[in-house]
């Protein structure tokens, strides 16, 4: 196979990014996305070029690090399937692909395909948890959860964090993302104790972020790689309605947006100290 | 590599307002106030089949429940402030939210009613202005004379005229795609989805808009027609 790939390529956040067209002659139509990347990747070093800058780790469509547009659609026309697991022959012979990163104020660009996705790790960091007491594992069985519901909470809980969400929505929203890391633990008898601030720190914070609002458009659940169905949104909605009202004297705390990164440790230390 | 920084607002505190969420629960319930007050001015609309003594003698009637008119009023007026105020501010963060678009980007699953509510909205609006000046104040009578009071008149001669008639019927094309989108999205807003009950939801909204829609457009057409002269 032969395909044109017009990859976005921006040295760093502050220079200005262009298109550039390449040709990849030998495309083998069971390789994956990544695969084809590395591919030109390799044709590209050898001619003494950067290579093209993409994140991935799995490479079976479990860990949530790869992803960017192909022709408009996040994550390439397949439903369901993320850049790693998409094979080249869904494609056809001497197509063009046009593939650039997730676009998004709250998603900083970082390097040609490759954004920073720390607004997430802070979303989840003001309350995507249950609060317990470690030590030795739990009696199974000591909580019964019924099949139905240990099932819906695992769909939610299915979310890799990639960010198809946000690319794909036409106000940049992260309520698919916040919807399901409040819903997967919100509709458990563990996620009870903290459901309401939980809503509460979470949605503040998804909003202190540079993420447009929910409209209820739909675009996020059909880009996104496992399938969050909107219905975790209406919970975040649910959960925050109720959590304005039963939590209204407690304060919410949001975390100030960092896209800077750090350039080594700021203690102070004497290189020439002995000991 | 630290995810997070302090905060040097800590302290803030989020009010429900704040939020993009709290934003869309006031607007579904300024939208469902608007929408139940289109259902009753169809209601109250359709009666000019009825004849010109029925029809006037209804605007009259509305005319005489004084206070309860004006609070329907300041409700509606309080409810459009706070609808528009919501998707000013939600569009401005919209704009924010992502500087540089994509230089390719396809939709995959949403209606193009919901895509276009941001320009349905803002004709409606004018529409609505448009209207009020002129059957409510009379500013505007194209065509005709304006008589107060004489409701079945002013609409009758009003649609007479082509273009009101096609802006009218524009614009109620319009309010069936933004009811479309609103009416099953309201229930989205205030945390309602159900894996069965939103399906039908959906096609009810589809439904209701088209009922809504014809019900409206039906009368500069029957006046055009002859039907209603």
């Amino acid at each position: 196979m032969k395909l044109t790939l017009k990859i976005w390529r921006q040295k760093n956040t502050n220079e200005k990014g262009r298109f550039v067209s390449y040709t990849v002659d030998n495309v083998n139509p069971d390789m994956s996305m990544l695969e084809c990347l590395d591919v030109l990747n390799e044709t590209l070093i050898e001619r003494g070029e950067e290579p093209v800058a993409f994140e991935h780790d799995c490479r079976e469509g479990i860990c949530g690090s790869c992803g960017f547009m192909i022709n408009g659609i996040p994550h390439g026309p397949m439903p369901a399937t993320t850049v790693c697991q998409l094979t080249m022959r869904h494609f056809k012979d001497g197509q063009e692909l046009t593939i650039e990163p997730w676009r998004a104020s709250a998603f900083p660009l970082i390097k040609d395909l490759v954004v920073d996705r720390r607004s997430f790790d802070r979303i989840i960091a003001s309350g995507g948890y249950i609060s317990i007491n470690t030590g030795n594992a739990p009696d199974a069985n000591s909580i019964p959860v019924g099949k139905d519901i240990a099932d819906k909470a695992m769909d939610a809980a299915a979310c890799i964090g990639c960010g198809a969400c946000v690319a794909a929505c036409p106000n940049a929203s992260a309520a698919l993302f916040t919807g399901a890391k409040i819903a997967h633990l919100s509709i458990l008898p563990q996620g009870q104790p903290e459901r309401d601030r939980r809503a509460l720190q979470m949605v503040a914070q998804m909003n202190a972020e540079n993420f447009g609002g929910c409209t209820n458009i739909g675009e996020c659940t059909a880009a996104c790689p496992k399938e969050i169905p909107l219905e975790v949104i209406a919970t975040m909605n649910r959960d925050f309605i109720r959590g304005s009202w039963k939590e209204r004297d407690s304060t919410v705390r949001t975390i100030t947006p960092m896209t800077e990164w750090s350039t080594g440790s700021k203690l102070d230390i004497d290189p020439h100290a002995t000991s | 590599m630290s995810t997070t920084a302090v905060s040097l607002r800590a302290n803030r505190v989020v009010g429900f307002w704040d939020s993009t969420n709290g934003k869309k629960v006031v607007m579904a319930i300024t939208g469902a106030i608007l929408f139940l007050f289109v259902i009753g001015h169809l209601a109250g609309n359709l009666q000019i089949y009825e004849g010109p003594v029925r029809f006037n003698g209804y605007a009259h009637f509305l005319h005489t429940v004084g206070e309860l008119l004006w609070t329907v009023r300041v409700i509606l007026i309080a409810s459009v402030i706070l609808h528009i105020t919501a998707t000013v501010q939600l569009a401005l963060r919209k704009k924010r939210a992502r500087p540089i678009g994509y230089s390719r980007k396809q939709a995959i699953a949403s209606s193009y009613a919901s895509r276009t509510m941001y320009w349905s909205g803002p004709i409606l609006l004018a529409f609505v202005i448009f209207h009020l000046l002129q059957f409510t104040a009379g500013y505007i009578h194209p065509g005709s004379q304006f008589i107060e009071g004489d409701v079945y008149h002013n609409v009758v001669a009003g649609f007479r005229v082509w273009w009101v008639s096609v802006w009218y019927i524009f614009s109620m094309l319009l309010l069936g795609f933004h009811l479309r989108h609103g009416i099953w999205s309201m229930f989205q807003s205030i945390g309602f989805n159900h894996p069965r009950h939103t399906p039908i939801l959906k096609v009810a909204a589809l439904v209701i808009a088209i009922v809504i829609v014809l019900g409206y457009i039906s009368i500069p057409v029957s006046v055009l027609l002859g039907i209603v002269k």
